[in-house]
């Protein structure tokens, strides 16, 4: 085997000897024996020698779409939507200085009308920052070493959140046992943590630029638990509340409005009701023969199926008031049935200020499509 | 393709003048040969400052390989420190690992005690090489499994500026790392393996992953841990807090050490060299060198 190889072998031994002679006395192209990559020099014919090639010499061509959005290329982008913002401006005939993001939105509906179902597939023109999605920058300085001491984990800033968090509570235990140690010990109040929740996976993963697992998570979120179980001072309850959100308020309760009056004496009150693209204002009065108009014509004449008019004396049916009250409406959008519908549920949402609150929870429970 | 490793040692013999060493073992960086690195073109004539830069890197360079102990390591610890901190406590004698006998003293009531006079040497060596790597500004990361000492190696880290890996050691870090991180990614150039075992008692992946890529390991082995596969074995306890506490103490201050003599002989020799290019003669600055 060795024999064939020697011309070679000498040829090799020759021209690259030469090629290490004849310029590279300033460079430092170091032979060793795992890692060699030949670049070609313009007009001399070199082979190229690849003997086993280190990860970290080869260029990776399917990672190489890793650097599309470097950080000039979005500051370019950026310029360029604002220029485009003004030239938009002075398009719509508006003020260049004032035109915000809603007034983009809708000149953009305007110049360029798309009839695709798909919102996401319409024109848009956003500020970059929507729409290139966040890139980590190159995590390494000019000389190779990476910037993060947990960068060779491969989830530095989760690692790095973790190891924190841990180091506050061995800071806190030890804090407490001195405490603890002089009988100073308080009571923690939990009271800060009613109305917020902790961050869900998600959202951690946006606040730390980083893919995590769900177990990562769980983690995180244990420790966080374990660090308030401790006495906490205030920094460690600043930096707690920066991983909680607060869930907003629903008011289960329907607000009942009070009962008006007009300049008869006779008392009334007026409901909202939407069904489909149809909607509806009802007044209903107190005193009444059961008479009902719609957009100023007679029900009986604007809603000529039978259906339609069962529709608007159900609520009246269902509380037994049925020829107790008059009522006025208007209706707008939708088609008949849809109307119907609307009206239906503006009168129930009037009728609640006639009746007691039971009765109120009665309907809602009992016919959800009253949807109070 | 067997022959050609063969010949890079006849290469290296006959070109050794213009081969340089550069800052840590063996692996090529295109950072700090890409401004000089010539690619395409002809050749630049070669100034006479980057001359005398490649001098003075040499000369940085090759005067602690000349001693034997240039960073002073033999003072930092003796066999009695090693006692105090309980090293030489291994496992129960059913625990052994076969490779491990050789560095066993010998057992007391079915418990291993590890030989402290290997201890010492393997510790010298160990350390004397981190400091070597240290000072070649070569990247040091510190690895271990053990959850008990997570955050003090991640401190240990933080403190001498190099890096740790404490945690779930995901498969293709090192071997793939061009995939995982990015085109151009510089690998650790020295691993230091507090345990070597990870939780389910098997030696950690990154001992065999290391030694395929080329990379130098230290590690502490315990009499129950495969010494095999890492360059610079340091026989000793792994469990005892007290233990770990002092080998992190002593490889903090080797690398911080080595750093600090970095930068001490980089400001001598750029002295130096001031001096020589005013053409004075450098009596004071040579005395200090030795």
């Amino acid at each position: 085997m060795a024999a064939p190889w020697s011309p070679f072998a000498a040829t090799v031994t020759s021209f690259l000897f030469i090629r290490s002679r004849s310029g590279l006395a300033q460079s430092r192209v170091v032979w060793k024996a795992a890692v060699t990559k030949q670049r070609t020099v313009a007009g001399t014919q070199l082979l190229r020698l690849l003997h086993s090639t280190s990860p970290t010499q080869k260029k990776n061509v399917a990672t190489s779409g890793r650097n599309e959005y470097t950080v000039a290329f979005i500051k370019k982008q950026i310029e360029e939507f604002n220029i485009g913002k003004r030239h938009l401006a002075n398009m719509m005939g508006e003020d260049p200085e004032t035109f915000s993001q809603e007034d983009i939105d809708r000149a953009i509906a305007y110049l360029f009308p798309s009839g695709l179902f798909e919102k996401r597939a319409r024109p848009i023109m956003k500020h970059p920052d929507d729409i290139f999605p966040k890139q980590r920058a190159i995590q390494w300085g000019e000389d190779g070493r990476p910037f993060h001491f947990l960068f060779y984990t491969g989830k530095q800033s989760y690692y790095s959140l973790m190891h924190d968090v841990y180091g506050m509570i061995l800071n806190l235990e030890k804090h407490s046992d001195l405490l603890r140690a002089k009988d100073l010990l308080s009571q923690k109040n939990k009271e800060d943590l009613i109305g917020s929740r902790w961050l869900i996976k998600e959202e951690l993963e946006e606040m730390l630029v980083e893919k995590l697992s769900d177990q990562d998570h769980m983690r995180f979120i244990q420790l966080l638990e374990r660090l308030l179980t401790l006495p906490c001072g205030s920094t460690e309850e600043e930096y707690i509340q920066k991983f909680r959100r607060t869930i907003p308020v629903q008011s289960k309760k329907k607000l009942i409005e009070p009962l008006q009056y007009d300049e008869h004496g006779m008392a009334f009150s007026s409901g909202e009701g939407k069904r489909k693209t149809a909607k509806a204002n009802v007044m209903v009065y107190e005193h009444g023969s059961g008479r009902i108009k719609v957009n100023g014509i007679d029900y009986l004449l604007y809603f000529p199926v039978t259906q339609d008019r069962e529709q608007l004396m159900f609520p009246f049916h269902f509380l037994d008031r049925l020829g107790k009250h008059d009522m006025d409406c208007t209706v707008s959008g939708g088609g008949r049935s849809a109307q119907a519908g609307a009206i239906r549920l503006a009168t129930a949402n009037a009728l609640c200020s006639f009746v007691t609150e039971n009765e109120v929870e009665w309907m809602r429970q009992e016919y959800s499509p009253l949807s109070i | 393709m067997a022959l050609v490793p063969a010949l890079v040692p006849l290469l290296r013999a006959g070109t050794l003048s213009k081969l340089h060493w550069l800052d840590f073992l063996g692996k090529a960086s295109p950072w700090t040969s890409q401004p000089s690195l010539r690619m395409y073109g002809s050749v630049p004539a070669p100034g006479i400052f980057q001359q005398e830069d490649d001098n003075l890197q040499d000369k940085i360079l090759s005067e602690p390989l000349k001693h034997s102990d240039f960073f002073n390591i033999r003072e930092l610890f003796s066999l009695q420190t090693l006692f105090d901190a309980r090293v030489h406590l291994g496992h129960k004698k059913g625990c052994r690992h076969r490779f491990m006998e050789p560095y066993i003293f010998g057992t007391r009531l079915e418990q291993d005690i590890i030989d402290l006079d290997q201890t010492v040497k393997h510790l010298q060596l160990a350390l004397n090489f981190t400091a070597h790597v240290a000072y070649r500004k070569g990247i040091i990361l510190f690895v271990s499994r053990n959850r008990q000492f997570t955050h003090l190696i991640e401190k240990l880290a933080v403190d001498c500026g190099e890096y740790a890996h404490v945690r779930y050691f995901k498969g293709g870090l090192l071997t793939n790392a061009p995939v995982q991180f990015g085109p151009g990614v510089r690998l650790p150039d020295l691993m230091i393996f507090f345990h070597t075992l990870n939780n389910v008692f098997e030696t950690h992946v990154a001992v065999r992953d290391a030694a395929k890529m080329n990379i130098p390991t230290v590690g502490i082995v315990d009499t129950n841990c495969n010494p095999c596969l890492i360059s610079y074995p340091i026989p000793g306890n792994d469990d005892s807090p007290d233990s770990i506490k002092l080998f992190c103490q002593l490889f903090g201050m080797t690398i911080k050490r080595a750093k600090a003599k970095r930068k001490q002989m980089e400001f001598l020799y750029s002295l130096q060299s001031k001096q020589t290019s005013q053409e004075t003669p450098p009596s004071s600055s040579q005395a200090q060198l030795s």
